[in-house]
């Protein structure tokens, strides 16, 4: 059942990716058939969400750590990307330096900061958008589960986690664009980033993405590790009597959890056009977690579809009763809390079996 | 004043206290186990038997004294999965088994072998392994239900899961916390045959309550009382001692 609807997702999400990328760009504009280029990015974000979902679900769903900072590792990645997009800029800011990104200039930076060198480079900073959230991950995973902190105070020190993060990158003297982030960002790869192929092409990247995550993510509670993982989630302390370390279990899937968390990010910044520090607020781990219990935690796929849904209906909801959207989500969290406990996903199982 | 381990004892309990805010669960308790030797531990409730498990298997850090195991091996400075790595394995008085996976996981997991996640990332099951598993499954009779979900066994089975996942880690010595409570008595009967087919091979200390198992164990027998050993000898030496009479048998 479980294969099945990974199968299912991967077929769904690639196709449809991949549909839309086509009929946005070998349709006009004018044809009953044509995908605008705003929608194709709206997906694309979607799928970036989803990507932080998965993650969430593999650290929340399998080894029953609730990280309500899980989108510090998403924006993470994404500012890694914002800083290589800066670069590409280059004297084409309002400024034109060719070196120092408009931000620095208004600041009366002489010059670049030590941490900006190399990302001019994209493999660098795709490197760093994994390196960075990977070692946030296992540094602060190794303090935590080493000193066997769980249950609710792991999900408040990760609370923490991500407001002091907030609160750094706020900071003009960070060197990160403060409350304003980054954004006017021109290309990429030398692609053009306003250009539809290059919006089409970044959906498919991300339903790509979002695809291998799932696959390594089934894999990986597929396996062996997977059994303990779940023995530790339930049963922490039998499992050190049998002689394993919960909290190298723990560690691993945490880190390899924040990776996924940074390559969401990656791809969410070219699509959004923006990375500021409003993407550490406490709140967006919160909506996370919320997306993951909607679609079904401990079944990865579900958090995919929680992902979408919530998303989907968010965007409706703020088009059309922007004063509704909190409450909707408040409710929809209880809905599911005391009707679904499998999400939406164990309700589809139900009603097929 | 450090005493060194009774020469050839498996294990060796050393003038061991613990105390809880204040509370002296186990006061200068000394113990010795033979290598091969099965032994029941009794007391009443509350006397610290399930506590002295949980210093011999790290889970508890004892004020004072030494819990040397074998030759020289000091388990106070160990921590619980290196403990198990010994070859210490342990039945809790509340089974707990891991509910989610099914019979058959839960016997793989505790096969002997390599704990760490690099080794079961990869890991693929082996024909050994499974020869192993199945042979297990039939010592504790669960061979049926091997696909079942452990959450759904009765509570007598659970039992026996649990000491079929202590065989699968083929310890050295094993700790037993009252494995028949909630036990039919002929589920009582052949918990004790298993146990002693066991003893065989390993060493096994067996905390119990009730006593017509532990006089069908046959084994020596230890009484603690309030953290402490208050008789030790045959069933029927220590049920005649009137000590014992007073604190436990005769309530
Ligand atoms: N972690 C603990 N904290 C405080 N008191 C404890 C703890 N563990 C055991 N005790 C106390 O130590 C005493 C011995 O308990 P225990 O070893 O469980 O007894 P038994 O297994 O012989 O019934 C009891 O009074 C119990 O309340
Ligand atoms: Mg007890």
């Amino acid at each position: 059942m479980n294969r099945l609807s990974t199968t299912i997702c991967v077929i769904l999400v690639l196709g449809l990716a991949s549909l839309m990328a086509i009929l946005n760009l070998a349709t006009d504009a004018g044809s009953a058939l044509h995908v605008p280029t705003y929608a194709v990015s709206l997906v694309g974000k979607y799928l970036c969400y989803a990507i932080l979902a998965l993650a969430l679900d593999l650290v929340w769903g399998y080894a029953g750590i609730l990280s309500l900072g899980h989108a510090a590792f998403f924006a993470l990645g994404g500012y890694a990307m914002g800083m290589y997009l800066m670069r590409q800029i280059g004297t084409r800011g309002v400024y034109g330096n060719a070196i120092l990104p408009d931000f620095m200039v208004f600041l009366n930076y002489k010059d670049l900061p030590w941490y900006w060198h190399g990302f001019d480079n994209p493999a660098f900073a795709l490197l760093m958008a994994v390196l960075v959230p990977g070692l946030l991950a296992l540094v602060f995973g190794w303090l935590a589960f080493r000193s066997r902190v769980s249950g609710v105070y792991l999900s408040i020190i990760t609370q923490a986690l991500t407001y002091a993060l907030l609160l750094a990158f706020f900071r003009n003297d960070m060197g990160f664009g403060g409350n304003n982030g980054m954004t006017d960002f021109k290309d990429m790869f030398g692609l053009p980033l306003q250009a539809d192929a290059t919006r089409a092409g970044l959906l498919v990247a991300s339903a790509v993405m979002l695809c291998a995550c799932l696959l390594v993510a089934r894999f990986v509670v597929t396996s062996r590790f997977g059994k303990v993982l779940i023995a530790v989630r339930d049963t922490e302390a039998r499992t050190r009597f049998l002689g394993y370390r919960p909290e190298s279990y723990k560690l691993f899937v945490f880190v390899l959890s924040a990776i996924m968390a940074g390559i969401g990010g990656v791809l969410y910044v070219p699509q959004v056009g923006i990375i500021n520090p409003g993407e550490f607020a406490p709140a967006g781990s919160i909506e996370a977690v919320i997306w993951v219990a909607v679609g079904g935690r401990g079944t990865l796929v579900g958090a995919i579809l929680g992902a979408v849904l919530v998303n989907a209906g968010k965007t409706y909801l703020t088009g059309a009763f922007p004063e509704l959207w909190l409450f909707a989500l408040g409710f929809l969290f209880i809905l599911v809390t005391l009707l679904l406990p499998k999400g939406v996903l164990g309700l589809l199982q139900r009603a097929r079996s | 004043m450090t005493i060194g381990p009774v020469s050839g004892s498996l294990l060796y309990l050393n003038g061991v206290s613990v105390s809880f805010d204040g509370f002296r669960a186990i006061n200068n308790l000394s113990l010795v186990l033979e290598p091969g030797e099965m032994r029941a531990v009794i007391g009443p409730n509350g006397a610290g038997k399930t506590t002295m498990m949980d210093i011999i298997t790290g889970k508890t850090r004892p004020n004072e004294g030494q819990v040397i195991f074998g030759a020289e091996t000091d388990l106070t400075r160990l921590d619980e999965p290196a403990i198990a790595a010994l070859g210490i394995g342990r039945k809790f008085q509340k089974p707990t088994v891991f509910e989610p996976l099914s019979v058959w996981d839960n016997v793989l997991l505790a096969l002997a072998g390599d704990r760490r996640p690099r080794f079961s990332l990869w890991a693929r099951e082996t024909a050994e392994e499974r020869d192993r598993i199945e042979e297990i499954l039939g010592i504790i009779r669960l061979g049926e239900l091997r696909t079942r979900q452990a959450a759904g066994l009765s509570h007598g089975q659970k039992q026996w899961l649990e000491i079929g996942m202590l065989l699968a880690q083929e310890p050295k010595l094993l700790l037993v916390d009252e494995p028949v409570a909630g036990m039919t008595d002929s589920e009582t009967e052949q918990t004790a045959e298993l146990l002693r087919e066991i003893n065989r091979t390993r060493s096994v200390v067996v905390v119990e309550h009730d006593m017509a198992f532990v006089r069908a164990l046959g084994v020596k027998v230890t009484v603690l009382h309030e953290g402490s050993v208050l008789s030790e000898g045959s069933i029927d030496h220590v049920s005649c001692d009137p000590r014992v009479v007073e604190v436990y048998l005769g309530r």
